[in-house]
Formats: structure tokens, sequence, C-alpha cells
């Protein structure tokens, strides 16, 4: 496959940024998409130019390192997965496809592909755990009983990778999926129960805090969410919310 | 009450308060049609309640004014929001596919909500303006049988009457977003009274503008 990229270069976070064009030739359409930016890279070192930094890791879709906004949506076409997971089959010969950072205020350009998504980590260090006694009398979680039905969303709830595609795709740049989907696999467990009361006001608040949008609804991070995390997360947190504001 | 301050000025507080004047909105639209739809059938019950509800102090004193803040309020915080995401956002997409995973209305309850805004101005030139000058500037005495050729000489004029059609859609694309929206927002979400919820709100967003549509062109038949 022979194709046109437009790739956003950008030298950190106080520069303006521009979209670059590279053609890449003889890609198969086996290949996957972020071992076609390593062709390019290959290719644009042979050139004696700055390859493109983006960010990757696990390549099996489940450390949520990559974060690329191909042709309008984020982790590209398909349903369900993650940059890393999409293959060239999913374009055609002669295509152009545009590449671009996870954009919103909050999660600041590092360097081309790559952004800060620190932001996440201190929603989590807000309230997004559980404190354990680990004097060695700690019960086990399996003796614990919890209805099928919760420990069942729980762990959907868990599978959130902490991608930051909600956040990209959502018009407003809202992190409320990321943050209902680690309020809520607390939220549905007896674990969650005694920081209940604090951890979603102290998450809501540092979200807000960290410069993200308000959510409308719209639906958009639930679709390319590649977990499938669902938007009865954030009703739930926005329950939450409320309980934890007027107890 | 320190935490209904801390609250209502969270993201999350502002959803709440953001469906709560909505669901008000919803159910005074309903009022709103009820009484309408009268014009259509009978001269003397359309008159009863619009010399009711325009006589009666605790809907002229009371009602009213709540239904004032809630639409001002419901406005003002839209705006407010709007400006607040957008600046979420600095630097935009080159190119952005919203329709691959959201709705237009979703996406543009904005727009949506300016054209009814802009309505809403026209409809208080049309009728409210003059219902205060006539009630409360003018101290006229009250005619309980004025208000059915008042308002059905309004849909004389073609204009007001595709004024009105527009407006109404635009309401229709506004309500098949946010009335689910609103229930999301404030957390009544549900495995088995969602799907409900959002099946009737599709029902209620074509329904009440179709109903208001149908009184405006109503009369501009009835009248030609």
């Amino acid at each position: 496959m022979n194709l046109t990229l437009k790739v956003w270069r950008q030298n950190g976070n106080k520069e303006k940024g521009r979209m670059e064009t590279y053609q890449v030739s003889d890609i198969s359409p086996d290949s996957s998409f972020l071992e076609m930016m390593d062709i390019l890279n290959e290719q644009l070192i042979e050139e004696g130019k700055e390859p493109v930094a983006f960010d990757h890791d696990c390549r099996e879709g489940i450390c949520g390192m990559c974060s690329m906004y191909i042709n309008g949506e984020a982790h590209g076409p398909g349903d369900r997965i993650t940059t890393c997971q999409l293959h060239m089959r999913e374009f055609n010969d002669g295509d152009t496809i545009h590449i671009e950072p996870w954009r919103a205020k909050a999660f600041p350009v590092i360097k081309d592909l790559v952004v800060d998504r620190g932001a996440f980590d201190r929603i989590m260090a807000a309230g997004g755990f559980v404190s354990v006694n680990t004097s060695g009398n700690t019960q086990d979680a399996n003796a614990i009983p919890i209805d099928k039905n919760d420990a069942d969303k729980a762990f959907d709830a868990a599978t959130c990778i902490g991608c930051g595609a909600c956040v990209a795709t959502c018009k407003n740049a809202s992190a409320m999926l990321f943050v209902s989907a680690k309020v809520s696999q607390f939220a549905l467990l007896p674990q969650g129960q005694v920081e209940a009361r604090e951890r979603a006001v102290n998450m809501v608040n540092k979200m807000d805090e960290e410069g993200f949008g308000n959510c409308t609804n719209t639906g958009a991070c639930e679709v390319e969410c590649p977990k499938g995390i669902s938007l009865e997360n954030i009703a739930r947190m926005n329950r939450e919310y409320l309980k934890g504001s007027i107890s | 009450m320190g935490w209904t301050k801390q609250f209502f000025s969270s993201s999350i507080g502002r959803k709440f308060a953001m469906a709560l004047s909505a669901l008000f909105l919803i159910i005074f639209l309903l009022q709103h049609l009820a009484i309408n739809l009268t014009s259509t059938f009978s001269e003397d019950v359309f008159n009863e309640l619009s010399h009711f509800m325009g006589t009666n102090p605790l809907v002229q004193f009371l009602l009213q004014p709540i239904l004032i803040f809630g639409v001002v309020f419901h406005f003002m915080m839209g705006f407010v929001l709007e400006i607040k995401n957008k600046n979420a956002r600095e630097v935009k997409y080159a190119i952005n596919k919203g329709s691959a995973n959201s709705t237009w209305m979703s996406r543009n309850m904005i727009w949506s909500g300016l054209f009814i805004l802009f309505f809403l101005g026209f409809h208080f030139y049309d009728f409210w303006i003059p219902e205060i000058n006539y009630k409360y500037v003018q101290f006229k005495p009250e005619d309980p049988d004025r208000y059915y050729e008042e308002v059905v000489h309004m849909f004389a004029n073609p204009a007001r009457v595709v004024i009105y059609i527009l407006s109404f859609v635009f309401l229709s694309l506004h309500l098949l977003h946010g009335f689910q929206s609103s229930f999301q927002s404030i957390g009544a979400r549900h495995d088995k009274y969602t799907p409900g919820i959002q099946k009737l709100g599709k029902i209620y967003a074509i329904a009440v503008p179709a109903g208001f549509i149908f009184i405006a062109i109503f009369h501009y038949l009835n009248l030609h």
C-alpha cells in the first residue's frame, strides 16, 4: 500500500505545532498501524530527519499508552480497539491519513503525538484507591458475598485502561467516562464503601481542577472507548457525587 | 450550607442544575400545549383557561416568576457551560468525525438552543410584552373573552406560521437529545427503566413540537 500521511509535529507545549506531509510506500495491509509508524520513522531517520514521537508500550491493547487521533477518530476507525490493534487493511491504497495527538487543555503535548496524561494519575491519587490494612489480618476478598451483577459491572468498569480516548473524542474534552469508571469499580463493591463518601467528591473536584470540560451526554466516549466502558458509570458517578456532597 | 455552593460550582452539580431546569421546562411545555390545543376545538374552554392563567395570582406572581427564572437560568447555564467546554480544548482537531460516534442533536444543543432563544424573544414580543402592557401598564379592564381572538389572529400571517414551524423543529431536535440526557445527568439510569425513558423522550420530542405546529397551521388554514 502507498499512503500519504499528514502527521502533527510539535516540539513541546510552548511551540505551535503544524501538520506535515509524508509519503510511505510498500506498506503491508497486515502490518499494524504502529508498525507503519515505525516504518515511517526508519525512513525519516535514514533521511536524517527527526522521527515522529508517539506513545506505545504493550502493543496488545491492554496498557493504554498508544493514543492517536486517526482520520478524526480516537484510535482510528474500528470498534473497541486501541491504536496498536488497528491494522492497515482498514485503509485503502492511495489513502491520505490524518494523524493527530489527543487534544485537550488538560493533556498538554510533550512532543508530536505524545501528550502528558498525568492529570489522570493525579485524579487517581485523589481517591481512586482502597486503603488496605496490611497487618496480616486482611479478610480474604473471596469470603465477602457480592451480587453477581454488581461484580460483573465493577469488573467491566475496572477494564478501563486510562488511555484517554474518552477525553480526546469528547467535544468538551470531558474526562467523566474515565473518572466514572474508576469511581464505579469501587462504588459497586463492599470494599469501596468505607471511603465512598470522599472518593467521588475528591476525584470529581480534582478532575474539574485539572481543566477537563463538562459532560453533555453525547455518548461519543462510550462509542470510541476501546474497552466499551458504559455511560451507566457516569450516571452512577453523578449519584455518588450527590451522595458524597449532601452527606 | 457550604456544600450547596461547592456542589453547584462543580461540573456534576452544574449538570444537575441544567437537567433539573430542563425537566421543569419539559413539564411546563406539556401544560402550555394542553391549554393551547383547546383553542382548536373550543373557543370558550380556551378563553376560560387563558383567563385563569392570566389572572390567578398564584400563577401570575409565583409560577410565572419561577418559569422566567427557569428559562433564563437554563439559557445562562447553557452558555456558561459551552464557553467552559470550548476552553477545555484550545487547539482544535484538523479532522474530527463527530458523526462516527454521536448524533447531530447531541453535538449541537447550543445551536438548537440559540434558535429557541430567538424564538422566545419573538414570542415575548408577540404575546408576553403586550400581555404585561395590557394588564400591568395600561391597567385595562379584564375581558375574559379576548384571548381566543388575540391568539388566533396572530396566525393569519404566514411568515409567523413559518417561524413557528421552524422554531418547533429546532425544539424537537433539542428535545431529542435533551429529554433523555436530563435523566442521565441526574443519575436516573437503570437497566430496566432507561430504554423506556429514551422511548418516551423520542415520543415527547416529536409529539409536543408537532402539537404546537398543528395549532399554528390549524388556525392559519381556518382563517384563509
